[in-house]
């Protein structure tokens, strides 16, 4: 109960603080919006080119960066779980590399440039990401699978599946015209790039269906937590549970990369932030890692997008920032 | 350490000759197969007339001499720094999966080279290998000082970890420069792996840095051995270890620095030229070394060749072909030697 509690109140602090940084990155960008105006705006009493500004830009860009942010952490949440290891997660293990290569391939084979996209291509992109980070895990599971899932094994398969496929992105990527290689580089990076109402509704679906799945296993994850002989032993099917969840966390990943890039360490560190406050309980965790990703990547965006003369990624900002704090986790464990 | 028992006595003596003569005419047919091909393909009469008469104003004899010779030796001279530093890096930290570009080196140099470049687009050939050399070396540096610091030691896997943590960081770094100042695309297609402007300039360059380089490895070979053995056994012997790592830093930072100040970041061949031959020559450094800088030579000729071939009349980065190669090697390495690694 004091646990619930706890969660309820850290909840109410993170909504606050993510509205607050809503409220910022309203205000600031090429055009600021004072406080006020954006109230107004709101209430509709604001200025047409106001109206454009926050309702068809900043808007579905903030969207778009909680669905992302949600999706990395829980994905992330999710694959530390049942690998059991806390350094796991989708951009270590090639998952967005993946769903970036199939991406990029579709752009070549088919767009011919990232310029001119279709509505139905809009609808393809989710899936094409989904499909690129799906067959991404099974050719890692199927490398490192030798009697058993070894979780080091699949750490290391990971980083080397990683190395390998960013090489073939990379000979892919300099095939490209400068203007589309730029787009191409900034997105690998993490950009949240899709930022336009009907790239909201394209993936909204599917974040509706994965992520109450997800909590909705919390208490299996609670379980498979404990480790491979304890959750057999309370009767869940061990095997079969980790597979189904490998898929939900990849498929929330290759989303996530679809709308926002290859974001970094976004699903390493949010669910450790999240253990340190509300504890290890998924029903507790997989929430407070959605709003602390959330929370991440709007402050990441916004300040890629202010910071200096031009637009960093906020993949890079997230890596510069939660690179180091890796490296302290790495010493501290054990 | 496996393989350590290759090499010894009269069959191992045997066997090493029987490697070298092998290598020595790999090394020699790659070589000869670099300058040949290209945008025009020449036959092996024109290749020798080129090199032993070479005549004035003789457009081919000049190509040969300017732009091909010059990059085959770089491409020669980058696979032998990367190969001899993959192995000192081994030894160093005991770590089967230490090498350059996974242990965030070649990102530390791409990054200060970038930076400088950008900041300073004047300086000279010799200054920017000196600042890439220094960002070899912080990073080696840095991963290096985490070993201290890590609770309860670290493990091969940490530092790998470790290791490609610190080149995201650095590399997220470099990609922030390079979209500041706009040059993007050029720095992506060195930093991928690029031979195509060598000249003569670097052959000189790298043959000055990288002979200091790999005098300084020679010299620490017999401590080497004893080091990837263990620091006890190191230690026994009255060596001193702190010397030894000292040098082997200053080795790893001048081959790696300069290699990728000419050749941009080049995976994987430290990685594995030594374990290839590691298996066939055995784990002995002073052989290990000049062995493993032949074949890595070999390798990376090879790749180059193959860099300019496969897709003319573009050149694909010589990063992405060493990828395709190691990331197999690497992935069977990690399915093989599940004791070394997970312990």
């Amino acid at each position: 109960m004091r646990q619930q509690k706890r969660a309820k109140l850290i909840w109410t602090m993170l909504s606050f603080l993510i509205i607050a940084a809503c409220f910022i990155s309203f205000n600031i960008g090429t055009v600021s919006i004072s406080p006020l105006e954006v109230w107004q705006t709101i209430i509709g009493q604001g200025t047409p080119k106001q109206e454009l500004i926050l309702f068809d830009i900043r808007l579905p860009a903030i969207i778009l960066a909680l669905m992302v942010g949600t999706g990395m952490a829980i994905s992330g949440a999710v694959l530390q779980t049942v690998t059991r290891n806390e350094l796991a997660e989708p951009g270590i293990l090639g998952i967005n590399a993946g769903a970036g290569l199939t991406v990029v391939l579709y752009i070549t084979l088919f767009q011919g440039s990232l310029s001119n996209m279709s509505l139905l291509s809009t609808f393809a992109m989710p899936f094409f990401a989904f499909l690129g980070a799906m067959l991404t895990a099974v050719l890692i599971l199927f490398l490192s699978w030798k009697q058993g899932l070894h979780t080091i094994r699949l750490l290391l398969t990971g980083i080397g599946i990683n190395a390998g496929i960013t090489a073939i992105l990379t000979a892919l990527q300099l095939r490209l015209n400068p203007h589309d290689f730029m787009k191409a580089l900034t997105w690998l990076s993490g950009d949240l790039w899709a930022t336009q109402w009907k790239y909201v509704w394209a993936l909204a679906p599917w974040f509706i269906l994965l992520i109450p799945l997800i909590i909705y296993k919390s208490h299996a994850l609670n379980v498979l937590h404990l480790g491979p002989l304890v959750s057999t032993g309370l009767g869940i099917r061990t095997e079969r549970e980790r597979l189904t969840l490998i898929v939900l966390a990849v498929a929330l990943a290759g989303l996530g990369v679809a709308a926002g890039g290859g974001i970094a360490f976004l699903g390493l560190i949010s669910p450790h932030i999240a253990r340190k406050l509300v504890g290890p309980k998924h029903q507790y965790l997989l929430p407070t890692a959605a709003m602390i990703g959330s929370l991440i990547l709007i402050l990441a965006d916004m300040l890629g997008k202010n910071l200096l003369k031009v637009d960093i990624p906020a993949g890079i900002i997230v890596s510069l920032l939660s690179a180091p704090y890796f490296i302290y986790l790495l010493l501290k464990t054990k | 350490m496996q393989g350590y028992n290759r090499g010894k006595g009269k069959e191992g003596a045997k066997r090493l000759t029987l490697v070298l003569v092998m290598a020595v005419l790999l090394f020699a047919a790659v070589v000869l197969v670099s300058l040949m091909i290209g945008t025009k393909t020449y036959g092996i009469s024109t290749i020798w007339e080129a090199l032993f008469h070479r005549t004035e104003n003789n457009i081919t004899h000049d190509i040969i001499w300017d732009i091909r010779l010059p990059r085959a030796i770089a491409a020669g001279l980058v696979g032998a720094f990367l190969a001899v530093s993959g192995a000192v890096m081994q030894a160093l930290t005991r770590n089967v999966l230490a090498e350059p570009s996974l242990l965030g080196v070649s990102n530390g140099a791409a990054f200060t080279l970038v930076l400088v470049l950008t900041i300073f687009p004047g300086l000279s050939k010799l200054e920017t290998m000196f600042a890439s050399m220094a960002g070899a070396g912080l990073a080696v540096l840095f991963v290096f000082s985490l070993s201290i610091l890590a609770r309860g030691g670290i493990t091969p896997v940490k530092l790998a970890l470790a290791g490609m943590a610190t080149g995201m960081f650095l590399s997220s770094l470099t990609t922030s420069i390079a979209l500041y100042f706009d040059v993007s695309k050029n720095i992506s297609f060195w930093y991928a792996g690029d031979l195509s402007a060598s000249n003569w300039t670097d052959v000189k360059l790298l043959l000055i840095m990288g002979a200091v380089g790999l005098l300084i490895a020679l010299s620490i070979s017999r401590a080497l051995t004893l080091l990837s053995l263990g620091e006890e056994i190191t230690k026994s012997l009255g060596i001193h270890v702190g010397l030894v790592r000292t040098l082997g830093v200053v080795a790893v930072l001048m081959l790696t620095g300069s290699a990728v100040a000419v050749a941009g970041t080049v995976g994987f061949v430290g990685l594995v030229i030594p374990h290839i031959t590691r298996m066939t020559i055995g784990g002995k450094y002073g052989k290990l070394l000049p062995v493993a800088a032949l074949l890595g030579s070999t390798l990376l000729v090879g790749a180059d060749a193959l860099s300019r071939t496969i897709n003319a009349p573009y050149e694909t980065p010589i990063g992405v072909l060493t990828a395709v190669i190691g990331v197999p090697f690497f992935l069977y390495m990690v399915r093989q030697d599940g004791r070394r690694l997970f312990s």
